[in-house]
């Protein structure tokens, strides 16, 4: 397949994540079809594309959650075998997924270290010190938040946004993946993520962001990766193109002079 | 009439701070009782207060509570697991099965194996049989388990099928034969005056445990204080220890007022050589052993749901099963482990049951998975997964007997009970529906 050029890359340094020549098929439907995208430290890369463009089942691929048929992930260029999130998580690789993926039913800082629990020496739970370090995290991104003794579903929207983000970086991610993260919440909620991700980026984490809002993507990104019917259309780095010459390739699969093409683009 | 009060405010905000303010509603958020669960513990009080006064005093009495006790044990140790399976948004319909099952196995094991080993009445026989009834059953629920977790069928169904194959199996056994009777020792799993503890050992129990819960609050208050935590008000933290209290004291006071038989303490005196001249003393039964096995699996169970990350697995895939899975749950072992330890309990009730009937038959348990299911949906377990505490189910368990016992001393023929805790069950679900509908 195309060995995906991107011109050069932001930064000196190697590509944290690169998906190479991935694919996954349900039922006979390619819903990810031969897609090569990478990330670098310290970068925003927008994943856009229609509903049903694949950017969501591509990432799933990323985040453990699926297993792709064909194709190669690399993390710091080293080969990985991403087959459940914990593997993904063991690589540093942390979601937030659109719906948020919470346990609805437990508080915040069960939510927070689900799967990752602090033990006492005598192997039980340590609620106490998962409350303490829960409080630290949400102090960071919410520092109004105060309801650490109620299950997560009677939060509001924002508050939820905030228990999944706090669940994906206290554990040292490297890489990001947020998945429509901004579509549940309001203005101000909206701003307070893109402050989160500005401050992110500067730890030289790599984040990806999965959106079908262009504006939010233009706002934050470094770069995009446009997929269409599952496959890459184009990659640009944002100040090279124009939003409507993305909404062009999104919708057309048109591939403008500022992109680099992908074997998903028209023509 | 049996269902948690509506009336009570709902604490909504544990983390607010103590209210200085006079008010029974700040008084009642200070000490973060469930309220829930009080109104579970009101609608016993109406129950035994209402049949005390039908049947003109004859239900709150030391005789009829001792044996109450005794006759939940067995539905209320099922009813800690059901509470677990129902939380992960699953069923089993087997339970009353897998007891009859290892039932037969235990009987056969104790009645006709181990004798052959090393003869009748040896110390050890009661022992093996125990463990061998928690091994079975476990491994059974297990098998289950794998089959629901790895096969992908549902609950339901496997547990449906489960409810046929091992009743067939129980006859199976023996084919059909009743074993009887059981080991001297083993039948005082099964309660009856041989298999109650005595007054003494009652105290001693009861002071453990009142020390044990203070030291328990006390433990977490500091730690919370350590962190900086809101804490209870003190006099709050002085209220919620009084109330443990007074309530292990209560228990301990009725079941030392229920005296031994006559004819009983009769013999005990004989058989030390005393003389009963003078007049037979007052030998109390104390806590029956089935009892104090259940409260055991009780505090253990829910020790598993609230301090474990098996406890807590559980409830964040009844929660939401996708999003466990994603945060690398192992999600079908969990479920093997849940079906698993339904069974070991399934088993450690054949034994209570099979010790009280001191013979193990084929039809044991039958019916028992509708009891347990209704004891755990009646003390608050949903059936929509997520919610459901052990402490509930429990006392879900004890209204249900409650009911039950309170119909016989009043005469209502067993058709009849069957349709007041057939509507019992439905209503407290109807009334908890609303309950929650009111949280939001």
């Amino acid at each position: 397949m195309t060995a995906l050029a991107t011109s050069e890359p932001l930064t000196a340094t190697r590509p944290l994540v690169e998906m190479r020549d991935v694919s996954i098929a349900f039922g006979g439907i390619k819903a990810v079809d031969g897609v090569s995208i990478d990330l670098y430290p310290g970068e925003v890369v927008g994943l856009l594309g229609h509903n049903g463009a694949g950017k969501s089942t591509l990432i799933k691929i990323l985040s453990g959650a699926y297993a792709a048929d064909h194709g190669e992930i690399r993390v710091n260029g080293e080969p990985v075998h991403i087959t459940s999130p914990r593997d993904a998580k063991r690589c540093g690789i942390e979601t937030i997924y659109q719906t948020l993926a919470l346990a609805d039913n437990v508080d915040a800082a069960a939510n927070i270290f689900l799967g990752r629990e602090k033990l006492t020496p005598w192997g039980t739970l340590d609620d106490h010190a998962m409350e303490a370090e829960a409080r630290k995290v949400m102090g960071r991104l919410n520092p109004h938040f105060r309801r650490f003794k109620e299950p997560v579903k009677a939060l509001s929207g924002g508050q939820r946004q905030s228990v999944a983000i706090a669940r994906a970086i206290h554990f040292d991610a490297r890489v990001l993946i947020m998945d429509e993260p901004t579509a549940a919440l309001g203005p101000a909620e909206t701003q307070q993520v893109g402050e989160l991700v500005k401050q992110l980026k500067q730890e030289g984490i790599g984040i990806f962001l999965i959106s079908h809002d262009i504006h939010d993507v233009f706002d934050l990104a470094d770069r995009i990766h446009v997929m269409k019917n599952g496959k890459l259309v184009g990659t640009a780095r944002v100040a090279d193109v124009t939003k409507d010459e993305v909404l062009g390739m999104i919708i057309l699969g048109k591939c403008p002079p500022g992109a680099v093409p992908g074997p998903g683009a028209a023509g | 009439m049996a269902e948690p009060s509506t009336t009570l405010s709902p604490a909504s905000s544990p983390d607010a701070p103590a209210g200085r303010r006079a008010g029974i509603g700040d008084a009642l958020r200070a000490l973060e009782l469930d309220t829930r669960m009080v109104g579970m513990i009101g609608a016993l009080a109406v129950v035994w207060i209402g049949f005390d006064i039908l049947t003109g005093g004859a239900f709150l009495t030391p005789r009829n509570l001792w044996n109450l006790s005794v006759q939940t044990a067995s539905i209320a140790v099922m009813a800690t697991g059901m509470v677990l399976v129902i939380v992960t948004r699953n069923i089993d319909l087997s339970v009353g099965s897998i007891l009859g099952f290892t039932g037969m196995v235990v009987g056969v094991l104790q009645a006709r194996i181990l004798p052959e080993i090393w003869g009748f009445d040896h110390p050890l026989t009661w022992v093996v049989a125990v463990m061998a009834a928690v091994a079975v059953g476990g491994a059974v629920g297990a098998l289950q388990g794998a089959v629901i977790a790895y096969l992908g069928v549902s609950s339901f169904i496997v547990t449906l099928g489960g409810l046929l194959v091992w009743r067939g199996a129980a006859w199976w056994v023996t084919t059909g034969q009743t074993v009887a009777p059981m080991d001297g020792l083993f039948k005082r799993l099964g309660g009856g005056f041989e298999g109650a503890i005595g007054a003494g050992p009652s105290w001693a129990v009861g002071i453990a445990a009142i020390l044990l819960s203070v030291a328990a609050i006390l433990v977490t208050r500091r730690r919370r204080a350590g962190f900086g935590f809101p804490v209870r008000p003190l006099w709050a933290e002085g209220v919620v220890i009084l109330l443990v209290a007074a309530a292990i004291v209560g228990a301990v006071l009725v079941v030392n007022a229920y005296p031994l038989p006559i004819p009983v303490v009769r013999r005990m005196m004989e058989a030390q050589g005393l003389t009963t001249d003078g007049g037979l003393p007052f030998v109390a039964h104390g806590f029956a052993i089935p009892v104090l096995i259940a409260l055991a699996v009780g505090v253990g169970v829910t020790f598993l749901s609230r301090r474990t990350r098996f406890g807590r697995y559980v409830f964040a895939i009844g929660g939401n099963p996708e999003a466990a899975e994603l945060s690398g749950i192992n999600t079908k072992r969990v479920l093997v482990m849940v079906f698993g330890l339904m069974g070991a309990l399934c088993g450690l009730s054949a034994c209570i049951a099979t010790a009280r009937l001191n013979a193990a038959t084929n039809a044991n348990g039958t019916l028992d998975e509708l009891y347990v299911i209704a004891a755990a949906i009646i003390g608050g377990t949903s059936m929509a997964g997520g919610v459901g505490t052990i402490l509930g189910a429990m006392l879900g368990a004890l209204v249900m007997q409650s009911l039950q016992s309170g119909m016989v001393l009043l005469g209502v023929d067993a058709p009849m009970q069957n349709i007041v805790v057939g509507i019992v069950l439905v209503a407290a679900v109807y009334i908890d529906t609303l309950y929650r509908k009111g949280l939001k």
